[in-house]
């Protein structure tokens, strides 16, 4: 299950749908080991596709470097897919390299709704898994520490 | 001095689990071929068909590879190289 504050929901749709017709995509950082996403951290779509997305490999390395430097992971990898449902396209399942992430898409079909979900790939297998949305982590069961996030 | 090697988390069972390992070489080809002598498997993850694979992205120090000579590109003692899975999809 993806437990994630509604804050970060709601940048991961305005980001997707300021993007839309292109694809947008992103990732958010969380504390190693934490399963839980804190801090959001929008990508640029080096294809500027409506079929396709890439991280920018040069900002994707500064982000690398800082998420170390704080000891975070991608607890979140998300992406838009604005013409079809929010299901891992073939291309997509074939790059999923993070085991531990949540992979996350959000489909901008709709102009007014947005359907996003959540899923595991592992070694080319996807499974769908349930999305809590949070108003804050303080009282959900986010990990095996359940720190406060001080909002 | 030898090249430090970060290992993105999908091919550290290729290293025991280490996130860095040490590497010698001129040329990234060359460290490749290194680090497949101690860490069995890890050149297929890296290089298909003589090119870097697509699935990849492979840094020296700050510098993506892909501009620089891709497996040709130079490497000293004491280089940092970084390889990150490539996110992409459609």
């Amino acid at each position: 299950m993806l437990v994630i504050r509604r804050d970060l929901v709601e940048a991961m749709v305005a980001h997707a749908r300021r993007d839309h017709p292109d694809e947008a995509c992103g990732q958010i950082a969380g504390p190693e080991g934490s399963d839980r996403p804190e801090r959001f951290v929008p990508m640029l779509n080096a294809e500027r596709s409506p079929t396709f997305y890439r991280f920018d490999a040069t900002e994707q390395l500064k982000v690398h470097r800082e998420m170390e430097r704080n000891d975070e992971v991608p607890v979140v990898v998300y992406h838009s897919h604005t013409a079809t449902e929010p299901y891992p396209s073939r291309t997509d399942i074939s790059y999923a390299q993070e085991p531990d992430a949540h992979y996350v898409l959000i489909s901008t079909r709709d102009p007014e709704e947005h359907e996003l979900r959540s899923y595991r790939i592992v070694d080319g297998v996807v499974t769908e898994e349930p999305v809590q949305v949070v108003e804050s982590y303080m009282f959900a069961h986010t990990g095996v520490d359940d720190t406060p996030d001080g909002s | 001095m030898a090249i430090t090697v970060s290992i993105p988390t999908i091919l550290r069972t290729h290293t025991g689990g280490q996130k860095s390992v040490e590497a010698a070489g001129t040329t990234l080809a060359q460290v490749i071929d290194d680090l497949e002598a101690n860490h069995g498997g890890l050149k297929s993850r890296l290089v298909k068909e003589g090119t870097l694979h697509r699935f990849v992205n492979v840094y020296v120090n700050d510098e993506d590879v892909r501009f620089s000579g891709g497996l040709d590109a130079a490497v000293k003692d004491g280089d940092n190289v970084t390889i990150l899975p490539a996110v992409a999809g459609g």
